[in-house]
């Protein structure tokens, strides 16, 4: 009963505090990634989605999370504004290290561009959700992933 | 030796029929390896099986100690490899079963000193005189991990539910074989522990690990008991820990056998739930 009543007052118990542990040192593991190179992977992540569009860097979330049978690298990037003309293609492949992103096939929206349509294209904040799948163990030379972005038709 | 040793595991002879050599492992020290050898192969010997224990922890050999045969043994398993006495005169017959058989390891010995060939030819070799090889390797993923693994076919992961014992489980099933099956025992399982939330759960284990479960073992204090008299608790048949360890080699065996239910036997409560057949 005591046992019980404490349970009520304590937020996590320690089996629930282990399994956390023990999630994110296997992540590590698995991964074979020190934190280091997942800032060097942010960087990099970062600096390529910043060659097609202008991005919040300081608000941009790097993140890996494990999910119903593998890892995934999330990233929650914040787009300011679309950088280049529309025309040219968003199909790109780029080599990032030994991580091998591919942009979306999806084409992004080809409506003319009006200089007051631009303007409010560029209040608009956007979010770009990128997912990086990878199995369960995988060593970081090996890692082939597939980044996408995904961009929805503007909504004004 | 490693390619060759591969490649002869790829083709086994049709000629003669070949016992199973498993060897039990876990990567952490101190989670039960030995004790689970000692017991599982027990328990296959009481079911009729013609089973060899191979003690692989040269250097540091206590398989002897919990089956009680410290007394019997004279040579050991470097002196079989090093051809000064044949492996008949090596092995030690267990004093209660005339099916299970112990080759200990060298005590004075190190781990460097095994021959990884001549130590997948000794495997070979029993699997041609046993029906099952039950390897106890040694802790780590050093050389005497490769040596217990090499002359085997599958593996049983022992793991606690501790979150160190998860993660060196989690490292030594990425180093066993592709080939491998491995199977998981969750030992020293406290269910009272893990419904305050204090422990973690076989669910919570397995859930990172993803092994078929092979058996589950509650923490009693009969397991000290037994291994202070150096009588594995398999042969106890009031004992829970030992009707685990049967449910286990029944499995191992190919039988459909229901695991009995981890019960927690301090509480009155939970006996008197499990007496009804619910699920403690």
């Amino acid at each position: 009963m005591l046992g019980f009543l404490k349970s009520l007052f304590q937020p996590q118990s320690s089996s629930e505090a282990a399994k956390e542990r023990l999630r994110v040192v296997l992540l590590s593991d698995h991964l074979s990634l020190a934190p280091e190179v997942v800032e060097l992977l942010k960087a990099d992540l970062l600096a390529v989605m910043s060659k097609y569009v202008e991005i919040d860097e300081r608000n941009a979330e790097v993140t890996f999370e494990q999910r119903e049978s593998d890892f995934a690298l999330s990233a929650s990037v914040p787009i300011l504004s679309v950088k280049t003309d529309r025309t040219a293609t968003y199909r790109a492949s780029v080599a990032v290290g030994t991580l091998h992103a591919n942009a979306s096939e999806d084409p992004i929206p080809s409506a003319p561009a009006s200089p007051g349509r631009r303007r409010r294209r560029r209040r608009n904040r956007r979010l770009a959700q990128i997912q990086v799948a990878s199995t369960t163990i995988v060593q970081a030379s090996q890692v082939q992933a597939t980044a996408q972005a995904q961009a929805e038709p503007l909504q004004v | 030796m490693h390619e060759r040793s591969a490649e002869s595991q790829a083709a086994p002879s049709a000629v003669q029929p070949r016992g199973r050599a498993i060897v039990i492992t876990s990567g952490k020290g101190g989670v039960g390896k030995t004790t689970t050898t000692a017991n599982v192969g027990t328990a296959l010997a009481m079911r009729g099986a013609r089973v060899a224990l191979v003690d692989a922890d040269v250097g540091l050999r206590n398989l002897d100690i919990v089956l009680g045969l410290e007394a019997r043994v004279k040579y050991h398993l470097l002196d079989v490899l090093e051809e000064k006495v044949s492996l008949d005169e090596a092995l030690v017959r267990d004093k209660r079963s005339e099916q299970l058989f112990l080759l200990a390891a060298a005590q004075t010995r190190e781990k460097e000193e095994v021959d990884t060939g001549l130590m997948f030819a000794l495997i070979e070799r029993l699997r041609g005189e046993f029906d099952y090889v039950l390897i106890d390797c040694p802790a780590g993923i050093e050389q005497g991990f490769k040596n217990a693994v090499v002359g085997a076919q599958d593996a049983i992961v022992v793991c606690t539910p501790e979150v160190s014992a998860v993660r060196d489980a989690d490292r030594v099933v990425g180093l066993l074989p592709n080939a491998f099956r491995p199977q998981l025992i969750v030992n020293r399982l406290r269910l009272q522990l893990v419904k305050k939330g204090k422990m973690l759960s076989v669910d919570d284990v397995n859930g990172i690990l993803r092994l078929p479960l092979l058996g589950v073992i509650p923490d009693e204090p009969d397991i000290i008991v037994a291994t202070n008299k150096g009588e594995p608790l398999a042969l106890n048949p009031l004992s829970a820990v030992g009707a685990s360890y049967r449910a286990i080699a029944a499995k191992l065996a190919g039988d459909d056998v229901e695991a009995p239910q981890v019960r927690e036997k301090t509480s009155f409560f939970a006996s008197l739930v499990g007496l009804f057949g619910g699920r403690s």
